[in-house]
């Protein structure tokens, strides 16, 4: 979206020389939160009809918080209700909220991810999480658990079943990428290159 | 012994990054490879050829599942052939791919791994450890046939070859799996012990019978026998260093390696001796004749493979000792000389430009090292001293001579018959090439030292075996040992060598040599370019292929008619026809059911059913998606109520994603749902089907839940293991541990539904884009593939 590219709002120089230190200050205070990395914003919005601020606003507060819940999730899995399953799910709905607010097909605009790979990477690290065991004489898709002791702070159980789950995580948010991209932004310009009038990808018609 | 075929694979994976490096350097690598597993096992040659060197790997112990593998006689003599000449190959089509080509990269990784998985079948142990590399057999074959996939007549050759081939396969898998029901054990020493001792299913002669000839089907398409026979011919559109590898020197022997490894357990049983030997002798004949009529050389010597494939059927399916001997040797004569032949009609190929007889003209004075290779290998070919083909077929006319009786008397007549076939295309195929015709002459170009040396090696190495013919003797008996010796004391203790009495198999020789010339020099007319009769194989191929796609259009026209209605009635009607009648006659319904288990399920429950309901009544398709989603929630919620957070979590995240997904599909959908008059004529049929099918569901719910009778899997041993699985969490230990399997099947069912949605959504785009003109599937344009690919 164009308004993040540039500066936010109270930071043209004014005339008075007093006002610059304020000025400025202010405009670092207005850049606290600006997202640093270009993967966290939104996709650029072709029709700024379609645009909704306060979803904009909070896609772009929320994406990264629930991408780290969703790996919460995912390690929080073996010991609660969670797991690779789950926590796929979550971060695909993280990229749901993007693509809502933001964009047609310019989910990947930014930093751009192909949904097939993250599908292949996915199950290719399942598969061979599960294979791996053979290579050390072990049968297949049996796991290991190495426990790390980190003194006063109790100790961690590391497993090499989360792998497995990893493989999870990707392959259901690339899933999720996927239908995205094909039911979310390939009807929508499906429709448009058809002359139809249709709603953004937020909107109800 | 798993190190070595692993090393092919890990060899494989590196190669495409050497290859963009330095071509020759990659199929340098390959050869190394392979020469050392030569080398190897060489090394290993005397403990191989006395108690058998054995490697075990257990896959999934409690499946009895295993990759097992050993090394015996049979073996040896196969990695001669895959190891030795591969290597030789290896060099060969470094110089024969161009500095250019781009398919020398993929050619050369693709040959070292079908060398491992080639490796891996002759070593096989285990008739699923067998099965495994025999399908990756067909499936490297297939790439390799198809190359880059640019040339039509590349794609259909690899398709006929993978849908032959791996038709038998799966006929084989299903002979496997029943005889390894029928016998308890997949192991084929065990088999074998089995057969012999009589032990093995004796009172169900029938299923034993059904099952050997479904393991045949799977050796007689891999091996090209008639009537399979059409797709190794075809398979000559690959790169000539491709054919001589796996159409003559490995993969297509993989069929007669099965049946020799069953062999000394089955052979004794007519309904594996007889098809094997029937139409064994049918395809020697069959292809000598059809070789007769070629003027390409390459398709020459495909049939000629074809006719020596039969040949090693019917000395391998006979069972007998010396029959066995003369099998192992042809196995190796083989290899040896018509692996050479193909490098040959490879360099004729890269100096002339072409490989038409027709055209050839004075090869033989101008490349006269070419000619002398050729003409080594050919003599081994037409069986003449001292090759070692002749020891072979020496060995072979012996074997049925001792046996005698009609079986052995028929046999006999009919080798000589195909040997005759056999002379006459050598010959046919040594004029082709090399005489002076009175045409233009051809052939400017000299032959690298990289095409004609590893011919003249493989040639070479021929005569040295004939010569040698008591080392490969030591091999054969290894693998013959076993066999009954038939006929008389003589057949006990026959040997392999180049010389024996005076007597009919040498005259059957001379036999086969005279009428072989004579055919050769007058029978042009003969043989000449006469079309191909009605009956023949490849338009059966042709019509069986295009007749089951016809079926498939026909029975989709009529089944996909897309109306989604009709869809979902099949589905719900199979639904109340098979398990509904079954269900209301034996299911009890439990009678120790609650009304609820806690006072909560009620109100949620109850606004599932409000929603449920409310539902049917909705016009807007708006409201129907949330009310579904309501139901959901719903659900969600009595997941919670019965106390089971990682449901409830699923199903709350499921359903939000199910109600992006629907309404995204929405905004390309009316709004209301229309109503014709037609729709509301069916509404009652429709109501009544769903209405069953509904009830019938949660009446099965109920009925099986009370239909446990042994006590819950759940239970103490089972919960105290999950820590052990590394998950307090007993749901993450079932999804990662315990049943792990399941889950990574299912996130692969997952990726084929996402590749699927994307391919149906983004390629309907495209085709309707193209302005209606059809497009059938497969067929999209560049830009639709990478669309669906990202």
């Amino acid at each position: 979206m164009t308004t993040s590219e540039q500066a936010p709002g109270g930071t043209r120089p004014t005339g008075g020389g007093s006002d610059d230190a304020r000025a400025e200050e202010a405009a670092a205070w207005a850049r606290m939160d600006q997202p640093s990395g270009r993967w966290m914003l939104p996709g650029a919005c072709p029709d700024a009809r379609e645009r909704t601020l306060v979803l904009e606003a909070a896609a772009r507060l929320l994406f990264p918080v629930v991408l780290v819940f969703s790996v919460f999730l995912l390690l929080e899995g073996h010991y609660g209700p969670g797991g690779g399953f789950s926590g796929g799910l979550v971060a695909g709905l993280a990229f749901v909220l993007r693509h809502i607010a933001g964009g047609d097909d310019n989910l990947g605009s930014r930093f751009r991810i192909r949904p097939p790979v993250v599908v292949g990477t996915g199950l290719i690290i399942a598969v061979l999480t599960a294979l791996a065991p053979a290579v050390f004489g072990e049968p297949v898709l049996s796991s290991v658990k190495w426990t790390i002791t980190f003194g006063p702070f109790g100790h961690l159980d590391v497993v090499s079943s989360l792998l497995l789950d990893v493989g999870v995580y990707l392959l259901i948010i690339g899933v999720v990428l996927d239908l995205l991209r094909s039911l979310g932004s390939g009807i929508a310009r499906d429709a448009r290159e058809a002359g139809e009038d249709v709603a953004g990808p937020g909107g109800a018609r | 012994m798993l190190a070595v075929v692993a090393a092919h694979l890990v060899l494989a994976l590196c190669l495409p990054a050497l290859a963009r490096y330095h071509r020759r350097v990659a199929f340098g690598a390959g050869a190394a490879l392979l020469a050392g597993t030569l080398v190897w096992a060489a090394v290993q040659a005397p403990v191989a050829l006395g108690p058998g060197l054995s490697d075990h790997l257990a896959w999934a112990p409690e499946l009895g599942l295993s990759l097992s593998l050993r090394m015996d006689g049979l073996a040896l003599a196969m990695i001669v052939l895959v190891s030795g000449v591969g290597a030789l190959i290896m060099i060969y089509a470094a110089w024969y791919f161009g500095p250019r080509s781009t398919d020398a990269a993929r050619s050369a990784a693709l040959l070292v791994a079908f060398a491992g998985m080639m490796l891996g079948l002759v070593l096989a142990d285990d008739l699923l450890t067998l099965y495994v590399f025999w399908e990756l057999t067909s499936l490297t074959s297939f790439l390799l046939v198809g190359q880059g996939g640019q040339y039509r007549e590349n794609r259909r050759a690899a398709v006929q070859a993978l849908v032959v081939t791996v038709f038998g396969g799966l006929a084989m898998l299903l002979g496997i799996v029943l005889l390894g029901q029928l016998a308890g054990t997949y192991s084929i020493p065990e088999l074998t012990a089995a057969a012999t001792a009589g032990t093995l299913a004796p009172d169900r002669p029938v299923a034993l019978g059904v099952a050997l000839v479904l393991i045949l089907l799977g050796a007689l398409t891999k091996s090209a026998q008639l009537p399979f026979h059409p797709w190794l011919p075809y398979a000559m559109a690959a790169p000539t260093p491709i054919s001589a590898y796996l159409h003559a020197a490995s993969m297509v022997k993989a069929g007669v390696v099965l049946v020799a490894r069953l062999g000394p357990a089955f052979a004794a049983q007519p309904v594996w001796w007889v098809p094997v030997m029937v139409l064994g002798l049918a395809t020697m004949v069959v292809g000598g004749w059809r070789a007769m009529r070629q003027t390409d050389l390459k398709r020459l010597l495909a049939f000629g493979t074809v006719s020596q494939l039969g040949f090693l059927m019917v000395l391998f399916g006979a069972g007998t000792r010396v029959a066995a001997l003369a099998g192992i040797a042809m196995l190796l004569a083989h290899g040896l000389f018509k692996a050479p032949l193909f490098m040959v009609v490879g360099a004729i190929d890269k100096a002339c430009g072409t490989r038409d007889l027709r055209e050839l003209c004075g090869l033989g004075r101008r490349r006269r090292g070419l000619a002398v290779v050729a003409t080594l290998a050919g003599l081994s070919m037409a069986g003449l001293p001292p090759m070692l083909g002749f020891v072979g077929k020496e060995a072979a006319f012996e074997a049925f001579v001792l046996e005698g009786g009609v079986r052995g008397w028929v046999t006999a007549t009919g080798l000589v018959a195909g040997s005759l076939l056999t002379v006459a295309y050598t010959a046919r195929f040594l004029w082709g090439a090399f005489s002076t015709k009175g045409l233009h002459p051809t052939g400017g170009d000299p032959v690298p030292l990289g095409l004609s040396g590893p011919a003249w090696l493989c040639a070479l190495t021929g005569i040295a075996a004939g010569i040698a013919a008591p080392l490969v003797q030591e091999i054969a008996a290894s693998y013959a040992a076993p066999l009954p010796p038939a006929g008389d004391a003589y057949a006990a203790r026959y040997e392999l060598a180049l010389w024996h009495e005076p007597g009919l198999p040498l005259l059957f020789t001379a036999v086969a040599l005279a009428g072989g010339l004579a055919l050769h020099h007058w029978g042009r007319a003969l043989t000449g370019h006469a079309p191909v009769g009605h009956l023949s194989a490849q338009r059966g191929y042709e019509a069986v292929v295009t007749g089951l796609e016809r079926t498939a259009i026909t029975v989709t026209g009529r089944l996909q008619i897309g109306s989604l209605p009709v869809y979902l009635g099949c589905i719900l009607a199979t639904l109340i026809a098979l398990p509904g009648p079954v269900l209301a006659l034996t299911g009890t319904v439990p009678t120790d059911q609650l009304p609820y288990h806690s006072i909560m399920q009620v109100p949620v429950g109850l606004m599932v059913v409000v929603a449920a309901i409310a539902l049917c009544l909705a016009h807007r398709r708006f409201t129907a998606v949330l009310l579904v989603g309501a139901v959901g929630y719903g659900i969600g919620g009595l997941f919670v109520i019965d106390g089971a957070p990682d449901l409830a979590l699923a199903q709350f995240l499921v359903e939000t994603l199910t109600l992006v997904a629907f309404v995204f599909v929405l905004r390309r959908l009316p709004a209301h749902f229309d109503e014709p008059d037609t729709e509301r004529r069916v509404r009652a049929p429709k109501a009544a089907v769903a209405a069953v099918g509904g009830v019938l569901v949660a009446g099965t719910a109920v009925v099986l839940s009370g239909a446990r009778t042994l006590p819950p899997a759940t239970t103490g041993p089972f919960i105290a293991g999950a820590p052990e699985a590394g998950a307090t969490n007993l749901i993450s230990a079932i999804l990662v541990d315990f049943r792990a399997l399941d889950t990574v099947g299912e996130i692969t069912v997952l990726l084929i539904c996402a590749a699927g949605t994307a391919s149906l959504v983004l390629a309907t785009r495209y085709d309707k884009r193209k302005g209606g003109t059809v497009v059938s599937s497969g067929s999209g344009s560049p830009q639709h593939e990478e669309e669906v690919l990202g």
